[in-house]
């Protein structure tokens, strides 16, 4: 084995179809559309360069201000839900449920394979105030509480969009960390029950330790699964009422497509990628220093 | 690492090469293909209707092929279409007349004025669709008149009748004829809050009623802002309208057909629209109401305003253009055929209003309809609507903020400072 990784032919054999591959499906897209930040213009115009107006033009949109908010406080919002729901879930199943779990474990992954925009109409009415009156508000009728209309106010619509995909992918996480749970060893959980752990100490000091890698590994999925978030908003509320709900994707799939500024839209996703990027690498520094410490 | 960036920049150069040659489909259509918005009906069903009947020997030359994308998605496809030079034969030319004349100027789209009068067809389309057409393409024929639409406001005769309300005239009456109804448990008005121009179209159609015709094209030309103190007027007075609950419950959730089916199904009382409802109206599996008793009227004067109330909006509806590349002498049997015989079609079989010349006697399917018609060709002077000059940017930002201002999560004062600002991003 090591005579062929040592062999530069083998090497580039083996990594050169998957190396061109991705440099034409990644990394050129990436350095053109960097390119591309830098003109004016779409493709019926065609492209003039526009040197760095862009980019001041991003330092002093509104718009981006509150797409770039509206990201974070999304990915920060819906990452803590999606993986504490996916733990306690997972909790549920390994130390509850045991052996029975996989009924239960089915049901809850059951939205993960749902298509987006079907969750998407189904959430609308369930929260839907007219022509009928959803469930939901049928239910707040019932206890004596006005309909509230959950579309038409910021505050609300953010508040749908998070149930919504924490349901859509709770189970998902549940599974993830639930294979991390199950690779704890029965020993370790068996000798710290004898030194008299139990309950909620025996998963602060020994499961939640045990179980930080899958953690960690959920915490920059899901990070980098929000940050990217478009399906779910266009499906649900389509980044409104007015552009209230509309994260970086969704402003900057409209300013290149729908109002035809490619160079600025580029613009925008270069924002996107360098946030992704730091995000990145804070959850793994941050992670590798507990790892050493665990 | 120089390496790397030197062989990425070959690559860029050796894909670019590609993208301009690859895709050019400007070569002979196979087919009469037309992309239509899935929203717009009439014209691919008198379109197929023509494909079977009058335009028998041009559909056998050029086969009809339609296809359908949402009107939401519309503008994105034609310019990743127009960037590969594989727009279809036919398509609906862009949500906004902005993206349409873009187009033109790029050569995508046919210059049809050339084309209708060396096929010999041009005095087929009415003088008022065409100037209509020029007013908004730049003094272009860059669409054609498949629909030809006045707006005002719909209204159950039935419901006025029940509650001792006549036709208002002035904002004032309409007002008070909503405060009437909403005291007696009806809902005054239907409205579209997820589409938003049925709430802008009110908007300017007051501007229109109070600064006169010009209103909006002062915005355009720079010698007002919408932020003006008697433009933020005219988004108070629709605003208020929402705040008293006019225009009933969660109205930003309502889609087009909803709002539609609510006034069709007499459960609200006024229907702002433009002449192409008159196809819904006339179908009787649709209109509960019955078509004779819907009445049509314009939109009501403001007291001491400047615009009068003989000033209808009009349009051409969703533009429908034909391609510069693929325009070719079966294409040419196709538009000379239409051009013919859509009028007489559209209006007999769905009662839908073009600005091609009805050249066939027809039946109007109802008095509203024939009201409708005589005052299209009885208007002196048109007004466009709220977005008409616009940018595809400011349009969807003006339309996708039309909910909040009647649901009061946006004050009039901000809703048109919104609009201002996208204007001016521009």
């Amino acid at each position: 084995m090591h005579r062929v990784l040592g062999d530069r032919r083998a090497v580039a054999v083996l990594l050169g179809p998957a190396l061109l591959v991705y440099s034409l499906i990644m990394l050129v897209p990436m350095l053109w559309s960097l390119g591309y930040a830098f003109t004016k213009g779409n493709t019926i115009d065609g492209f003039t360069g526009n040197g760095v107006a862009n980019f001041s033009r991003l330092l002093t949109d509104p718009a981006v201000h509150q797409a770039l908010w509206f990201t974070l406080k999304y990915a920060v919002v819906v990452t803590v839900g999606q993986v504490a729901a996916g733990y306690l879930l997972a909790l549920l199943y390994v130390f509850f449920l045991k052996k029975a779990s996989a009924l239960v474990r089915t049901l809850v992954f059951f939205p993960v394979v749902l298509p987006t925009v079907a969750v998407g109409l189904l959430f609308q009415k369930f929260f839907q105030v007219a022509p009928q009156t959803g469930p939901v508000n049928s239910l707040l009728n019932a206890v004596g509480i006005e309909s509230v209309d959950w579309f038409g106010s910021a505050g609300h619509a953010f508040w749908v969009l998070i149930i919504m995909d924490i349901w859509r992918s709770m189970g998902f996480y549940a599974v993830l960390l639930f294979a991390g749970l199950v690779d704890i060893p029965d020993e370790v959980l068996e000798s710290a029950r004898l030194d008299g752990a139990s309950g909620l100490r025996l998963i602060r000091h020994i499961v939640l330790p045990l179980s930080l890698p899958v953690l960690m590994s959920s915490v920059i999925f899901s990070v980098n699964g929000t940050l990217k978030v478009f399906d779910s908003l266009v499906a649900l509320t389509g980044g409104g009422p007015g552009n209230s709900t509309t994260p970086l994707t969704l402003y900057m799939f409209q300013t290149s497509f729908t109002y035809s500024d490619y160079g600025y839209g580029s613009t925008i996703a270069l924002l996107l990628t360098v946030v992704c990027l730091m995000v990145t690498l804070v959850v793994f520094r941050v992670s590798r220093r507990d790892l050493t410490k665990g | 690492m120089a390496g790397l960036t030197a062989s990425a920049a070959a690559m860029v150069v050796l894909v670019s090469a590609c993208g301009g040659t690859g895709g050019g489909a400007a070569s002979a259509p196979k087919n009469f293909s037309y992309l239509s918005v899935t929203e717009n009906t009439t014209v691919r069903t008198a379109l197929t209707t023509l494909s079977k009947g009058a335009c028998t020997s041009a559909n056998e030359a050029l086969p009809l092929k339609v296809e359908t994308v949402p009107q939401a998605s519309l503008d994105q496809k034609l310019q990743l279409l127009a960037g590969q030079n594989a727009l279809p034969v036919q398509f609906a030319a862009g949500n906004a007349p902005a993206l349409t004349s873009k187009l033109y100027k790029a050569g995508q789209v046919a210059d049809l004025e050339k084309q209708l009068k060396s096929l010999g067809v041009y005095d087929q389309l009415e003088p008022g669709a065409v100037s209509t057409i020029k007013a908004l393409y730049g003094g272009k024929l860059a669409v054609l008149p498949y629909e030809y639409n006045i707006e005002g406001i719909f209204y159950n005769k039935k419901i006025f009748a029940a509650n001792g309300l006549s036709e208002p005239q002035t904002w004032d009456e309409l007002v008070a004829a909503a405060a009437k109804l909403q005291a007696k448990g009806v809902q005054a008005f239907s409205a579209s809050g997820q589409q938003g121009w049925p709430i802008t179209r009110l908007v300017s159609g007051y501007l229109y009623r109070s600064l006169g015709p010009d209103a909006l094209k002062d915005v355009a030309d720079g010698k007002a802002k919408l932020t003006d103190p008697q433009y933020v007027q005219a988004a108070q007075a629709v605003a208020d309208l929402g705040k008293k609950g006019y225009f009933g419950k969660g109205v930003g959730s309502i889609d087009y057909d909803t709002a539609m089916n609510q006034f069709l199904s007499g459960k609200a009382a006024m229907f702002y629209m433009g002449s192409w409802a008159l196809a819904n109206i006339a179908d009787a599996k649709q209109d509960k109401v019955g078509a004779d008793n819907v009445g049509f009227m314009p939109f009501p004067a403001v007291t001491g305003g400047k615009g009068s109330i003989g000033q209808y909006p009009s349009n051409v509806g969703l533009g429908i253009t034909l391609g510069a590349k693929t325009f070719d002498s079966k294409t040419g049997a196709w538009v000379s055929c239409i051009a013919k015989n859509y009028g007489s079609t559209a209006l007999k079989d769905q009662g839908a209003i073009s600005g091609f010349k009805v050249n066939s006697s027809v039946t109007d399917a109802n008095a509203v309809t024939s009201q409708v018609r005589s005052t299209i060709s009885d208007s002196k002077q048109n007004v466009l609507w709220f977005e008409a000059l616009f940018s595809t940017k400011a349009t969807t930002v003006s339309q996708t903020n039309a909910a909040s201002l009647v649901n009061g999560t946006m004050s009039a004062q901000q809703f048109m400072q919104t609009v201002q600002d996208a204007l001016n991003a521009q």
